[in-house]
């Protein structure tokens, strides 16, 4: 939808709403916390001036609502003060989720890619599959992941594999109806002619559908990619809180460590952006390999 | 006894299989028998699926704690109604349509508002984009915290998970009429609420369904998901994890396939509101959905 073109553009606005955003947050934090921020005060027995109050609700050790810096200063003291092996380091908890997604997101593209080649050439695949399909995303199928998580771990599986399931299952749907569309995509004259050439059902496909379907198949991956890491983390969750940024946030809940959650969903926005973002820049340089026109790229 | 069973299962499955290869292939003449055709060929397939799933369980003898067989799971779906019924009252019926409900109104809402300011929708929708994309159940923990254990807090997450697809695609949906159709609204000296009314509105309409669709699974999802991080004692998320430490397989598959035809209702409800709204639209007047 947004051009390039235009981001340099809308630059400005978006730091102005980020702003104003940052400075709602504060005052949110401010009158949040007060109220606890003084009943510390008043726990220790300290006099304080109403300032003091104010400054320490930006402060508190567990506060309702953490002011950004705070969670600033917790992400940079978990992610470059400690070594990245630690168990308190949140580069680990990162990475243990990225793993888990990477694996599901592949397995799911690859799963649903040739799900879809079977669909397009086969009419009863498509016939019987593809409703089930549809159906199964009306199913809010991360209520599965629990007990997914709870049996493979009782046949022996645990570790990443699990969780990289449920990212496969969440991300082969969107790759599954756009690569269907995407290879449906070419149109009749288009067929004709590769008929005309007396072009073989394999030969149509690598000429004509596979390279017709290349902006289908990124479309799918971007939406694929993030609901891969939904999928990961929510799979952490019935685990009991052993590693990854699931982990992080149910521990944190237990503990009411609100700083660990909010860093731990900062992290998790920062991965969920710079992998949709990498896939971007995979499309274009594919799209850009593929010789297309960078005014289409943009459409 | 396990051969046996494995090459039975292979035999329905090859059966079943050269059975719809047979169907598609029928030629049919009247609308009619084509249309149960593209019926009957799913509903084989996923009655296949079934017999399969109760043929090879009971016949591999699969404990029931990894996966039971579907009359099990039935049997206890059926012995525990009253619980299903609770459960489905307090995750779908104040949870989830609270704050579908509240998500999706301010998502339009605010859509609109930021429709006459060029400046808020440079601003805003980037960031609108950027935030669908985020795993936005994670705030979980953090609504538990704020609103309580009860259905307030599993509202929130909803809220704040469907805002976000519903303001981003009302904006494009908004974007959707033509150059030729506002010209046109302008040489009626119309204005803005009038153009709003009788031309951008009903070319968005396609563009909001899509969103209120996407946000019925997001909002079942958010539900549960949210239950996970502390529920009082009734809910489909509690359920589920509870059931689960409790080894107790058969009540979860009930509770999901619950959650399974309550998603499917709530879809198809939209879906059909869709198909009356937008009976001009290609896509309906085709005859798909």
């Amino acid at each position: 939808m947004e051009k390039p073109g235009l981001l340099r553009e809308s630059a400005f606005p978006i730091v102005v709403v980020i702003l104003v955003v940052v400075i709602f947050w504060y005052a949110a934090a401010l009158l949040m916390n007060h109220g606890a921020a003084l009943d510390s005060l008043k726990l220790k027995g300290i006099e304080t001036t109403p300032l003091q109050g104010w400054l320490l609700s930006l402060a508190l050790e567990r506060p309702l609502l953490p002011a950004p810096h705070q969670i600033a200063v917790e992400m940079w003291n978990t992610t470059a003060q400690l070594s990245v092996t630690s168990k308190r380091s949140l580069v680990y908890h990162a990475w243990v989720t990225l793993s888990a997604t990477l694996v599901g997101f592949g397995l799911g593209t690859a799963l649903g890619v040739l799900l879809a080649i079977g669909i397009v050439h086969n009419r009863a695949m498509d016939k019987s599959l593809m409703p089930w399909i549809i159906a199964s995303q009306t199913i809010p199928i991360l209520a599965v992941a629990p007990m997914l998580i709870v049996v493979l771990n009782a046949v022996g599986i645990s570790g990443l594999l699990p969780k990289a399931l449920i990212s496969t299952y969440l991300s082969f749907f969107p790759v599954v109806v756009g690569m269907v569309k995407g290879l449906r995509s070419p149109e009749t004259i288009q067929f004709d002619l590769m008929h005309t050439y007396f072009a073989s059902s394999s030969q149509i496909f690598w000429k004509l559908r596979w390279p017709a379907s290349v902006p289908f198949l990124f479309a799918s991956l971007k939406v694929a990619v993030a609901i891969a890491l939904i999928g990961a983390i929510v799979g952490e969750l019935p685990t009991g809180a052993v590693a990854g940024l699931g982990a992080r946030l149910l521990s944190g809940s237990y503990y009411g460590q609100t700083i660990q959650i909010w860093s731990a969903l900062f992290m998790a926005a920062f991965l969920a952006g710079g992998l949709v973002l990498i896939v971007g820049l995979v499309e274009k340089l594919v799209a850009r390999t593929m010789g297309a026109k960078p005014e289409r790229m943009a459409a | 006894m396990i051969a046996t069973t494995v090459v039975v299962a292979v035999g329905i499955w090859l059966a079943a299989w050269g059975l719809n290869e047979y169907l598609v292939r029928v030629k049919t003449r009247s609308r009619q028998s084509a249309r149960a055709v593209n019926l009957a060929v799913p509903a084989l397939f996923g009655i296949t699926l079934l017999i399969l799933w109760e043929l090879l369980t009971r016949g591999l003898h699969v404990p029931e704690i990894i996966l039971p067989a579907p009359s099990v799971i039935l049997a206890t779906g059926l012995g525990a109604l009253p619980i299903l019924y609770a459960d489905f009252q307090q995750t779908v019926l104040k949870s989830v349509l609270a704050g579908y409900t509240i998500g999706c109104s301010s998502g339009l809402a605010v859509a609109l508002l930021i429709d006459r300011s060029p400046f808020l929708k440079k601003g805003l929708l980037p960031l609108g984009n950027f935030v669908s994309a985020l795993p936005i159940v994670g705030i979980a923990p953090i609504a538990v915290m704020w609103f309580g254990f009860d259905w307030p807090s599993k509202a929130a997450v909803i809220v704040v998970m469907t805002f976000f697809p519903m303001l981003v695609n009302t904006q494009a949906g908004l974007a959707a009429a033509g150059h030729m159709e506002r010209d046109l609204m302008r040489t009626y000296a119309a204005s803005w609420w009038q153009s709003m009314v009788k031309l951008r509105l009903p070319a968005a309409w396609p563009f909001i369904f899509n969103a209120l669709k996407i946000n019925s699974t997001l909002a079942m999802i958010g539900a549960i998901v949210a239950e996970f991080f502390g529920a009082p004692v009734y809910g489909m998320g509690f359920r589920i994890s509870t059931e689960m430490g409790r080894m107790n397989t058969a009540m979860v598959w009930a509770e999901i396939v619950v959650a399974a035809i309550v998603g499917s209702i709530f879809y198809g409800m939209i879906a059909l509101i869709e198909r009356r709204v937008t009976f001009w639209h290609p896509s309906v007047r085709g005859g798909q959905a």
